[in-house]
């Protein structure tokens, strides 16, 4: 395993406890027509995203399917190779490795799948999904395979002894387990976990939230969430990212962005979740957006959100707004940011 | 109207396997009034889509025992003759599923199929009738519906295709309507709208509404009377102020302490419920929910030998627990509500 931290001749790491960064990171998809396959447009998936995620944090990507978030783990993990922009890992750049290039260091960094059906092969025991990590990487985990696989279970809440069965002999959360487990082999630094628990009962979801925040404890891990569910967004993370059409809206700290949001979209998305709490039925103030998000293929000129956006004026269409300070670790993308007052006035109210 | 338009009675739905018999639906009792929205809330497994499906007539009379009663404005439906049933579908009451994609069919344009329901029970030309869906899809909000009608429903995006099944549901101002998760596969934007549609339908036709969810805010939001399902069981069910402030099953505490909250942030862990779900084929003797219940202990071996009976705890609250009333009182008090 590469223990060694950021090494000084990596000038592309700016700051020691960035683990993972990405910088002006875009994929489109190209669209083909005809017979020449010619290019006609492209789905801007992600556009321009620059963040830094902190060793040892869960920064939270949240937004409405078709935003682009599922793509920035795929690209985070280098299981897409982005059309610009650049992807750092630990000091390193590892925007256009290779598959040979990348599969040393996807030993510290690894990726849970939302479907704990289709993301576990049928046909393999729980041992063989399990120790594969070690098979593909040629590491011999110290006590032979077996026991490492046993001991993987074992922390992640199932019997060791369901070691030979098959994955449909599980239920969806022992599943989500098994998933975890194989994350887990390599000891990895960053986990990317694409929705984790969207598909499994709220009983059961809770359960595998209380094991990814213990694991993450006992390993020191890095998490980079990928969910739609702002509740357990809230529960999980440190800091928040809001995106929107393949960019970032806001990001903050957890307690700033969910108190005080500052982009509109924030608030729409805040004020859209319904409360679990009668007493509180009609006293939220309620937004409501309407329509759909826009197609990727062609985004709104300027900002993004405009043609949903209550607060869009003239310049909204012509000037895209860049993504800005608007207190410590705060920086919003909006030309008339909501709560701006309370923002700049109470600098010292985030965690 | 006072007396329910739905009342369910002692409902079983029983499923013949190889494997044994799967007791989806076992001695379930509820009913809806008129312009009342009852919330069912339960996890995978519960019952909660059985229930619905049995009451609209959908299960293969073949594969599916019913016994019981559902009495649709005083008529019981599992004697009925299927045809019959047929006859009270669309107009008299109607669903929306949950996913919009599958329960349309993807040859005919959406105009097509509102028509087609609508011509069934309405004596109306094909041009009327086009007129009407044109109508019923404005009035979900679908944009430009004039030229929409006649678009196929992949053209259409996940929220505009549950508007449309809404347009469709409600194309003959159904006096009940069942809406099985409507709302699960779509982002939380598009859930409001599509909430507040309901909601708004529904005070414009006074429909008795039926909502089946696992999501607790969405019922919060919604419902005025809450039932809490666990394996083909209600449990619990009550006014949905009561469900929240005063719940008094195990099992309703497991859920509202296994959420995390948007609106505060929890200091504590999240309380899951320990284990999974039972199979309905081997549902666990006395209480069902009893290998997962942090008090059964409290009741000796009552919970595992005897079937806890649904009662009413005074105040239209419904319970089916055997913990006494002061311990459910005192546990709820000093070591569920502190956490939530």
């Amino acid at each position: 395993m590469t223990e060694a931290p950021t090494t000084p001749e990596q000038p592309a790491a700016a700051d020691r406890d960035d683990l993972l960064v990405a910088d002006g990171l875009q994929m489109h998809f190209p669209i083909r027509r005809g017979l020449l396959r010619r290019k006609v447009g492209a789905v801007q998936a992600v556009d321009g995203l620059s963040f830094a995620v902190k060793r040892g944090e869960t920064l939270s990507l949240v937004g409405e399917s078709g935003c682009g978030k599922t793509t920035t783990g795929r690209l985070l993990t280098r299981l897409l190779e982005p059309t610009a922009g650049t992807v750092t890992l630990d000091g390193r750049d590892i925007t256009h490795l290779s598959v040979s290039q990348m599969r040393p260091l996807r030993r510290d960094i690894q990726m849970i799948f939302q479907d704990p059906y289709s993301s576990l092969n049928p046909r393999h025991t729980v041992g063989t999904i399990v120790g594969a990590p070690w098979k593909l990487q040629g590491v011999d985990p110290p006590g032979g395979v077996k026991k490492a696989v046993q001991e993987l279970l074992e922390l992640v809440g199932l019997n060791p002894e369901h070691y030979n069965r098959y994955p449909h002999e599980f239920s969806g959360g022992q599943r989500q387990r098994i998933g975890i487990a194989r994350t887990l082999a390599l000891r990895p630094k960053v986990i990317v976990a694409d929705e984790p628990v969207s598909a499994l009962d709220v009983s059961v979801q809770a359960q595998v939230v209380n094991l990814m925040e213990d694991l993450q404890d006992e390993f020191d891990l890095t998490y980079v969430m990928i969910a739609h569910d702002l509740s357990v967004v809230r529960h999980v993370s440190d800091r928040v990212a809001v995106m929107y059409l393949g960019k970032i809206m806001e990001i903050a700290d957890r307690t700033a962005l969910y108190e005080r949001p500052t982009h509109p979209y924030t608030v729409a998305l805040l004020s859209a979740v319904p409360i679990p709490d009668t007493n509180r039925k009609n006293k939220r103030e309620r937004i409501r957006l309407q329509g759909d998000v826009p197609s990727p293929v062609n985004p709104p000129s300027g900002c993004r959100f405009r043609t949903r956006c209550w607060k869009a004026e003239e310049i909204c269409a012509a000037e895209e707004p860049p993504l800005v300070a608007v207190g410590p670790g705060h920086q919003t993308a909006c030309h008339f940011p909501e709560n701006k007052d309370e923002v700049t006035t109470n600098p010292t109210g985030t965690a | 109207m006072s007396s329910p338009y739905l009342e369910v009675k002692n409902l079983r739905v029983h499923f013949p396997t190889d494997d044994g018999v799967v007791k989806s639906v076992d001695d379930l009792s509820f009913s809806v009034e008129r312009g009342k929205t009852l919330g069912i809330v339960g996890e995978s497994g519960s019952g909660k889509s059985v229930t619905s499906l049995s009451v609209m007539g959908l299960h293969k009379r073949g594969s599916a025992k019913i016994s019981g009663e559902i009495l649709l404005d005083g008529q019981d439906l599992v004697t009925m003759d299927p045809d019959a049933v047929r006859r009270l579908r669309g107009k008299r009451m109607a669903m929306i599923f949950q996913d919009p994609l599958s329960a349309m069919h993807p040859y005919y344009t959406v105009g097509n199929q509102i028509v087609e329901a609508y011509r069934v029970h309405n004596d109306v030309s094909k041009s009327a009738a086009r007129a009407h869906a044109i109508d019923m899809l404005a009035r979900v909000g679908i944009p430009n519906p004039k030229s929409r009608v006649d678009d196929y429903p992949h053209q259409f995006s996940g929220g505009m295709r549950q508007r449309a099944m809404i347009a469709m549901a409600l194309s003959c101002d159904p006096d009940l309507l069942i809406a099985d998760e409507p709302t699960t596969a779509l982002d939380v934007t598009v859930q409001a709208q599509i909430l507040d549609l309901i909601l708004d339908l529904q005070g414009e036709f006074n429909s008795a509404v039926v909502i089946i969810t696992h999501d607790l805010g969405v019922v919060a939001e919604l419902a005025d009377d809450i039932m809490v399902m666990y394996a083909g069981r209600a449990v619990e069910h009550s006014s949905a102020e009561a469900i929240f402030n005063n719940p008094q099953h195990p099992y309703t505490w497991g859920l509202l302490g296994s959420m995390p909250r948007l609106d505060r942030e929890r200091s504590e862990r999240l309380q899951p419920i320990p284990g999974s779900p039972p199979s309905l084929i081997n549902v666990p003797d006395g209480c069902p929910f009893n290998p997962r219940c942090a008090y059964d202990k409290l009741n000796g071996d009552l919970s595992t030998t005897r079937r806890p009976e649904f009662r009413d705890i005074g105040g239209g609250h419904s319970i089916a627990c055997h913990l006494p009333a002061e311990e459910r009182a005192r546990i709820w008090e000093t070591e569920i509500r502190p956490k939530l």
